[in-house]
């Protein structure tokens, strides 16, 4: 087969099953080169992330990584994407939950305890907030660092008091790991 | 391999009375991040009762560079320089992994020959990298000797590196649609003198450590990880196949034209810090046959797609015709426009998944671009496999891991 990549072959049964399983839960379906992402409430999250995980049709027993996007002037603020692979099936899938302002999602890391660490960068770049997380510090980032350098509005140019400045309160989304 | 796994250590583990007898206060030790152990600056708090690790607490971070957010303000060419500080002892197969990322998302086919010479870059990156884990990893362990045999070949890469792509380090060989530059004269016969002379080095290394009685003990059942446990925390690579799951993109994924090879995946069965080994040392077996097949099917032709869109025409015709010099400014000060979407393709880095993600709005720049990079997830699991071990031990556990600072904090 010719080209840079082979075309996976995306996994159209698992959108089925979950749309059985969870009436209503399927918001949005996307392909593009052979990918499948599913847009998906929060709210139920976890309990999608465990049927796809458990059911032995879809078996994603791997997380394979959690990225956080900001976006700008939309009516949600962030998207957290699951990248899942399934090393029974051979086959992905991308879950996408869309977050607004200061919600929090429901932590993955019952389901995969690889989830932890990319959680926690989601957490310290982007400002998305893990509810039920273990460990929700920041990882990359030093722990009193005021931003979240991977907003789309974060000043790339600010000077050196911007890095840490005195008494200025954190910027918004911002909080410590006990208030989670 | 069973002979050997028949005597069990004699060091380990810590009989339980022993412990009892010692426990008390616990010593909070600082471990890095300038530590010559943890391969960069990875730090390590631990939490000891006597030699015994009780909890291990890495902090990572110290070699942000912010790359994912210098990405979202650069074309898609000029980001391939800073994929070669990530696993910057592999820099060509991050070069190779990031370029296909963005050839999916714009859906670019190769010619064969570009595809060829990049299974080569991938391989030799693999051996260099699996090269350098092997020499430091068993200093780390005491065994200095192996270091100067690991290092002496990899000066032979190295040098192959650098007439390949100028720079040692900084490769920075790929381009969207294809390589920077074809091979140097006389190139693939100084590669097959290297790999014609390879495997006898390979096998000094193996009767170096494999049965070296000290190794085993260092290595054998220490940071073992079950198989569901290793897919659960989402390790890949040859940490992953170290506890007995064959899980290789570059089979189970080709790209680039590997299905098209004949190799092997090899696997461990303990899932410990010698298997890992094993699997490493194997697999620089396996890279070196790639290799002779990648040499001996070299095709002949373009090394870049020809579209004025997609890569730059050539000098002499820009500098001779107007419309070659339009494309060329366009190309350079406009960049590629991506198309409205999102990709995620990885490769098998010598690491583990290596893998890019990249949400386009239809700019030149990434509108997202994340790194997943094998090392970071790989270094969750020091955690589950150091704590009840030896404070020596997590040495062992840390270099088997193969982490390297470059990817982890990105």
């Amino acid at each position: 087969m010719e080209g840079p990549f082979i075309e996976p072959r995306p996994p159209r049964f698992a959108v089925d099953r979950l749309g059985e399983r969870f009436p209503g839960a399927v918001l949005e379906v996307a392909e593009f080169r052979g990918e499948i992402t599913v847009l998906v409430p929060k709210e139920v999250i976890v309990e999608i992330a465990r049927f796809l995980r458990d059911d032995p049709a879809t078996a994603f027993d791997m997380l394979t990584v959690v990225t956080g996007v900001h976006y700008l002037g939309r009516d949600y603020d962030f998207e957290v994407l699951y990248h899942l692979y399934s090393v029974a099936k051979n086959h992905r899938l991308r879950l996408k939950v869309r977050l607004r302002g200061n919600e929090t999602v429901d932590s993955v890391t019952s389901v995969w305890p690889g989830a932890n660490w990319p959680e926690r960068e989601a957490y310290d770049l982007v400002g998305v907030r893990f509810h039920g997380h273990p460990d929700l510090r920041r990882i990359i980032m030093p722990e009193d660092y005021p931003h979240h350098p991977l907003r789309r509005d974060f000043d790339v140019e600010g000077g050196p008091s911007e890095i840490r400045p005195e008494g200025r309160v954190a910027s918004p989304g911002f909080r410590d790991m006990e208030s989670v | 391999m069973d002979d050997a796994r028949a005597q069990p250590p004699s060091m380990r583990p810590v009989p339980p009375e022993t412990e009892d007898a010692l426990h008390g206060d616990t010593m909070v030790v600082n471990m890095g991040p300038s530590h010559p152990s943890t391969h960069g600056v990875l730090r390590l708090v631990l939490r000891l009762d006597g030699e015994v690790v009780k909890a291990v607490q890495p902090h990572v971070g110290y070699l942000h560079r912010g790359m994912e957010k210098i990405a979202e303000g650069m074309t898609y060419n000029q980001f391939v320089p800073y994929t070669d500080r990530l696993d910057y002892l592999a820099p060509l197969s991050n070069n190779v992994a990031y370029i296909l990322a963005v050839e999916k998302l714009l859906a670019i086919t190769v010619p064969p020959r570009a595809r060829v010479i990049r299974v080569i870059c991938c391989e030799i990156a693999r051996i260099s990298a699996h090269l350098l884990w092997l020499g430091t990893g068993a200093l780390d362990l005491g065994a200095a000797t192996v270091f100067f045999h690991t290092f002496r070949e990899r000066e032979t890469l190295y040098n192959l590196i650098e007439s390949l792509t100028g720079g040692r380090l900084t490769t920075s060989y790929t381009r969207v649609g294809g390589l920077s530059r074809d091979l140097p004269a006389g190139w693939a016969d100084r590669l097959g003198e290297f790999t014609r002379a390879f495997p006898k080095v390979l096998d000094e290394l193996d009767s170096l450590l494999s049965r070296n009685r000290i190794w085993m003990n260092r290595t054998q059942g220490v940071g073992r990880i079950s198989a569901s446990d290793a897919i659960a925390m989402s390790l890949t690579g040859p940490n992953l196949r170290g506890s007995g799951v064959a899980l290789d993109l570059r089979k189970t994924e080709p790209y680039s034209g590997y299905e098209a090879y004949e190799f092997d995946v090899p696997v461990g069965r303990e899932g410990d810090a010698y298997d890992r080994y094993l699997v490493r040392l194997e697999e620089m077996r396996q890279s070196v046959r790639i290799l002779d097949q990648a040499l001996g099917r070299l095709p002949d032709g373009a090394i870049a797609v020809d579209d004025p869109k997609i890569t730059l025409p050539k000098k002499e015709r820009v500098l001779t015709s107007m419309e070659e010099l339009i494309e060329q400014f366009m190309l350079v000060t406009e960049g590629i426009k991506g198309p409205l979407g999102e990709v995620y393709h990885a490769i098998e880095a010598p690491k583990g998944e290596l893998g890019f993600y990249l949400k386009s709005e239809g700019d030149k720049s990434p509108y997202r671009l994340h790194i997943r990079s094998p090392s970071f997830i790989s270094l969750q699991a020091v955690e589950k496999m150091a704590v009840g071990g030896l404070l020596s031990d997590l040495i062992a556990v840390v270099a088997s891991l193969d982490p390297v600072m470059g990817e982890v904090d990105r």
